[in-house]
């Protein structure tokens, strides 16, 4: 009887073998697969808060006052454009004003300065091929010195290097109006702030 | 700039001096040739911070008070 059973056992696997061998083979691959995947260091948060708080320091010494300020507070960095008719060939500005919104690890964003239009998104990254730790991200506040040092030393480079995109791509057209509102309001917060100071500094003085 | 690390010191010295200059020169050949971009901040004549991208050693301004390296730029998603 237990004979019985056991050659038809055999006799069954024998017939599924041509079923489990592939998946139990294609298991296998994946399996490897994810382990191949897996960086050689894993994700350390203090090195990275390490690291950030570095390029804070570095950023901070780059670039204006004001524009530290704006991004300690808004969380972005305007900067100016100096292209006579706009960013890129597509479309002019006719010469109004523009300027660039840059967001660690989003698209840098182009629009009118008086009437806040937002013109183009232009997707670009700075990746390092070295993967020092196990990454090819830069900390965030070094991604938007790269941009900053990009834009304000070869305008034309950066932009014709990225990848451009109608508004909406990546970023919410509403968060971005949102965000100029923000900045519009806390420049004049600035201002107001600075006058105040002048005035009773030149009441201390007098 | 170092994904992971933030700032890096590649190597420091006084162009002033012949022996310092080679070094620096060959380091920023070495950071070119590896393909990182290279910039220096510096404040423009509307008394705005901005930064000079350089391609050659010698356009590097003499009284720089540094050189950044970073990534070379490529069009994202």
């Amino acid at each position: 009887m237990i004979l019985a059973l056991a050659a038809t056992t055999l006799v069954a696997l024998a017939l599924l073998s041509d079923l489990i061998i592939p998946r139990v083979e294609e298991a296998w691959s994946r399996h490897r697969a994810r382990r191949g995947r897996a960086p050689a260091l894993s994700y350390d948060p203090g090195r990275e808060r390490r690291a950030e708080q570095r390029a804070r320091t570095l950023l901070r010494s780059c670039v204006d006052d004001e524009e530290w300020a704006m991004y300690r507070d808004l969380g972005f960095i305007r900067v100016w454009g100096s292209q006579a008719d706009g960013p890129d060939q597509a479309g002019g500005t006719g010469g109004a004003p523009y300027a660039y919104l840059i967001y660690p690890h989003r698209a840098i964003v182009a629009y009118l300065a008086q009437t806040h239009r937002l013109l183009n998104e232009y997707c670009v990254a700075f990746p390092d091929q070295t993967r020092p730790y196990g990454s090819a991200r830069l900390p965030d506040s070094d991604d938007v010195l790269a941009k900053w040092m990009a834009l304000t030393g070869d305008e034309r480079r950066l932009i014709a290097t990225a990848n451009m995109h109608l508004p909406g791509r990546q970023l919410d057209p509403t968060r971005v109006r949102r965000d100029l509102w923000r900045l519009t309001q806390w420049e004049r917060a600035r201002m107001r702030s600075s006058g105040a100071h002048s005035a009773s500094t030149g009441v201390d003085a007098g | 700039m170092k994904p992971g690390h933030g700032e890096v010191l590649i190597a420091e010295g006084d162009v002033e001096r012949a022996e310092d200059e080679q070094r620096l020169i060959e380091e920023f050949r070495r950071q070119l040739d590896a393909g990182l971009w290279a910039a220096v901040p510096y404040t423009g004549s509307a008394g705005r911070r901005q930064a000079h991208m350089v391609r050659a050693f010698g356009d590097i301004p003499r009284d720089a008070e540094r050189v950044i390296f970073f990534p070379r730029a490529a069009g994202g998603r």
